[in-house]
């Protein structure tokens, strides 16, 4: 009987746990929006967290890009050889990056390069008591060091999206036409009579904001609110990059049925 | 690194970002073809079954790309398929003009093939074209070929 009390008390306890965390999320959510609006008479502070985010992601987003097209390319060649389709592997190269891998894979990446830096930082920050510090001095942590790095975040993630998705194609065309032998014209031509901008741009876009949005989110939250020990920080760092990219994956699959009316 | 730095290598990745964005807009999707919507004029034609003809679906004559499905709806009164079509204002064709759903290849994408006639006028926005033959279903053409056979013994 008391087993089972406690065992009750326990998934209670959880439970409200994770209803408290949900909220604190939700707050802080709020409280980042509203001093976003700080950030216009700061640019200086958005510059340099751009640089810190979005930059230095950009090597890693160029090589995944590269080589995600090229492979493509070639995984495609295999497929519509047989049916002599070859000349559409510019078509499915072109809509799988668009519709598909160019936002979820930057989204991935980001998860795990920008976002687990950004919870690392911000949960030192508040280890070594630096944010209290800020508070003491009449400084408002939220818009001096959050505000920054969350704007910074959604920013960063549907620009390198964009280069992503130019750059794997371009792997794609260099493995189509150099390796494969497909004509450059019938590569561009058959892309563009089937690629829609809005219908596959555009969504692709519209779902990269969505990534970024909830990416930065929980990066910049889980430092925010993490444990100030080393313990609670690795704990943090690793469920940014968990959560942050279970909800890519997640939110890929809604947005995915949405936009294209399946 | 220095402020200036930090500012001019966000500076590069931001023209970057945005290059990227408008190869991707001109080269890879069909952004450009949205442009020149002004030098186009639109063209009926309804047939009894378009098969698997979509919007955006090619119109072209003898081979070559005139114009484009614009839009695809069914006639309740007659019932048809109608077809609007819009042709760039470079090209003209005959009022007796006739229009076909074709297939390029056996399994490929179905277009719009125009056969032009001898008319003396010419079509021209908003017209109709009489003359229609509608695409070929694989499924009915395999029907009666049983049909036929069955037929023979």
């Amino acid at each position: 009987m008391n087993g089972l009390a406690n065992f009750l008390q326990a998934v209670g306890h959880r439970l409200l746990n994770r209803f408290s965390r949900i909220g604190r999320g939700s707050l802080f959510l709020w409280q980042c929006l509203l001093s976003l609006g700080y950030l216009l008479r700061r640019p200086r502070l958005l510059v340099a967290q751009l640089y810190s985010v979005g930059v230095q992601t950009l090597l890693i987003i160029l090589v995944a890009g590269l080589f995600v097209g090229m492979v493509l390319a070639l995984q495609a060649y295999i497929v519509l050889v047989d049916f002599g389709a070859e000349e559409s592997i510019s078509l499915m190269v072109s809509l799988s990056i668009l519709r598909e891998l160019g936002p979820v894979f930057t989204g991935l990446l980001f998860a795990g390069r920008a976002g687990s830096a950004l919870t690392a930082e911000i949960g030192l920050m508040k280890s070594t008591e630096q944010l209290s510090g800020m508070e003491m001095m009449a400084v408002n942590p939220m818009k001096y060091i959050i505000a920054p790095r969350f704007l910074a975040g959604i920013l960063s993630v549907p620009m390198l999206t964009a280069i992503f998705m130019a750059i794997a194609i371009l792997g794609g065309f260099f493995v189509a036409t150099e390796m494969l032998g497909i004509y450059e014209g019938v590569f561009w031509s058959q892309m563009q009579t089937k690629v829609d901008f809005y219908d596959d741009l555009i969504n692709g876009m519209i779902k990269s904001v969505v990534f970024g949005f909830v990416v930065v989110w929980i990066a910049v939250f889980e430092g925010y609110d993490c444990v100030p020990t080393s313990e609670g920080l690795g704990q943090a760092t690793t469920r940014t990059v968990v959560h942050g990219s279970l909800a890519v994956l997640g939110l890929d699959f809604i947005l995915t049925a949405l936009m294209f009316n399946v | 690194m220095s402020t200036r730095n930090i500012e001019i290598i966000v500076g590069a990745f931001v023209v970057l970002a945005v290059l990227a964005m408008v190869m991707l807009s001109l080269k890879v999707s069909n952004l450009a073809s949205y442009g020149d919507v002004g030098n186009v004029y639109e063209i009926r034609a309804e047939f009894e079954n378009i098969g698997g003809l979509k919007e955006r679906s090619p119109v072209s004559a003898g081979g070559v790309r005139v114009g484009k499905v614009a839009d695809i709806s069914y006639n309740n009164e007659q019932f048809t398929a109608v077809v609007t079509m819009q042709i760039d204002g470079d090209y003209r064709f005959p009022l007796d003009t006739s229009a076909s759903i074709l297939t390029a290849g056996l399994l490929g994408e179905q277009y719009v093939g125009l056969e032009p006639g001898g008319d003396e006028e010419y079509l021209e926005d908003g017209s109709e074209i009489e003359l229609t033959q509608s695409a070929l279903v694989l499924e009915q053409v395999i029907g009666q070929f049983l049909y036929s056979k069955a037929q023979e013994e």
